[in-house]
């Protein structure tokens, strides 16, 4: 049991920091605006599957994180993030059994609330506006949720993640 | 395999969502009002260094393997060419040093407090990405190196920004293209005095308030004024590339070009303003450049800059 939870643990550090290595990789200048989510697409993955390990907690930490290396206002990510990882922890029994493009509709709400709440705060900051591509990243986050889905579930399984 | 209970997540996963959404509320009033906030980020950026090593490893790996492998012919040629604009280069600091040593002789005579000669140090770009809607980069010298918040950059060519946090072997700049940057420059050519601020779009400078009479024309250059005690003053910042003059309007629209390029140069120089020795560390050997007080005793007088660092 404690060997089982030791790695666990290991598994879901792992892939949140593969996350924020991918968050960090510089793209393609075409492809900047598309930049998905990949820190939250990993932490709504394991609220989803394992809500009594990864909650709120764990993902406005991972938040703060992300504040840190985007050099946005300390608590901006944390507090889009933990709200929607605490959306999906509420719906994950009923998450589960969707079909995955539903799913991906639900990501694409939660991602859409995360990006508005980054948007209040830059914009009551005082920041200029920024044009539409701002909500680029909320497409690709939703549209990549099927392939992260399948990826970190065959991982959970390999490793029995519990 | 224990039972996990269905309804773990009960009422308190909603109070510490809330207890959560209002401590970061109150962690943004702090970030964004107060400096309380610097050494818990300079913490949190020391744990994500690991990561940002990593992700800059391939890069600096292939850097690395290029200067490994390249030949013995080209290497020689690159020496020689460099060997050449080192001469050249010489030949016109000669030039300037004697500027400069009349310079501050007539500045002395007439009691300028103005100085000249800076203290710098080579930091390379860590090749991560930030937020794509601002303009910011990562740097690989920290306060471990003496870096301070508010330290102006430079790369070859000019004024590239400005040091926003420091953590112990990182350290994040904002560019001067940042639409929230604002650099107070003056026309080279006539000292008619403006503010540049990053543009919204794309990589360029805005001038607001210019007056639709005042003498601005393309092609001019923009050095810094020095008016903010940021920024040491006469540095390239950019060229003035359009002035469009709107009788409607009270102000001209004039955009710049930056000078620097920090898209293309990997390596920018961090800059320690000679007049403000409280911000050199001690821990650092101070550079052989005199650092006296009076101008006018300077016999021999100091080289522009002082490389403390030079990468190969």
């Amino acid at each position: 049991m404690m060997i089982g939870d030791t790695r666990s643990w290991w598994i879901i550090v792992g892939t949140l920091v593969g996350a924020f290595v991918l968050t960090l990789l510089p793209l393609p200048v075409w492809a900047a605006p598309y930049h998905p989510h990949w820190v939250l697409l990993v932490l709504l993955y394991w609220a989803m599957a394992l809500p009594h390990r990864v909650g709120v907690g764990i993902a406005w930490l991972a938040g703060l994180f992300l504040d840190v290396i985007e050099e946005s206002l300390l608590g901006q990510n944390a507090l889009g993030v933990s709200l929607a990882v605490y959306i999906v922890t509420k719906l994950h029994q009923r998450l589960r059994v969707f079909p995955r493009w539903q799913q991906a509709f639900l990501i694409l709400g939660v991602t859409f609330l995360h990006q508005t709440i980054g948007l209040c705060v830059r914009m009551s900051v005082g920041q200029r506006p920024i044009g539409s591509g701002y909500w680029l990243p909320v497409l690709t986050t939703a549209a990549l949720w099927p392939w992260i889905f399948v990826v970190l579930r065959d991982l959970r399984r390999r490793f029995l993640v519990h | 395999m224990p039972i996990k209970p269905l309804f773990i997540q009960g009422p308190s996963a909603t109070i510490r969502l809330l207890l959560l959404g209002v401590l970061s509320l109150v962690l943004m009033t702090l970030d964004y009002r107060t400096q309380h906030l610097a050494g818990l980020r300079a913490g949190l950026l020391t744990l994500v260094y690991p990561v940002q090593f990593v992700v800059d490893l391939p890069v600096a790996l292939a850097r690395w393997t290029s200067e490994m492998v390249s030949s013995h012919q080209s290497l020689l040629e690159e020496n020689a060419g460099l060997k050449v604009q080192q001469v050249l280069l010489r030949a016109q600091l000669q030039r300037f040093v004697a500027l400069e040593a009349e310079n501050m002789r007539l500045r002395a005579l007439l009691d300028s407090p103005f100085r000249i000669g800076e203290r710098v140090l080579i930091a390379e770009l860590l090749a991560v990405d930030l937020d794509p809607f601002s303009r910011k980069i990562v740097l690989d010298k920290g306060s471990l190196h003496g870096v301070f918040a508010g330290q102006p950059l430079l790369d070859a060519d000019g004024v590239i920004g400005q040091i926003l946090h420091v953590a112990p072997m990182t350290s994040t700049a904002v560019l001067i293209t940042d639409p929230s940057h604002a650099l107070p420059v003056q026309v080279e050519r006539n000292g008619q005095r403006a503010i540049a601020v990053g543009s919204a779009t794309g990589n360029s400078l805005d001038l607001p308030y210019i007056l639709n009479n005042a003498d601005v024309r393309e092609g001019d250059l923009l050095v810094t004024s020095g008016m903010g005690g940021r920024f040491p003053p006469g540095y390239p910042a950019g060229r003035i590339t359009s002035v469009t003059r709107d009788p409607s309007q009270p102000f001209a629209q004039v955009s710049a070009e930056p000078s620097a390029h920090p898209e293309r140069s990997h390596q920018v120089l961090l800059l320690w303003p000679k007049n403000d020795q409280s911000a050199s560390p001690s821990s650092l050997p101070t550079p052989t450049a005199s650092t006296k007080s009076s101008a006018s005793d300077r016999t021999t007088p100091a080289p522009l800059v002082t490389p403390l660092v030079t990468h190969p």
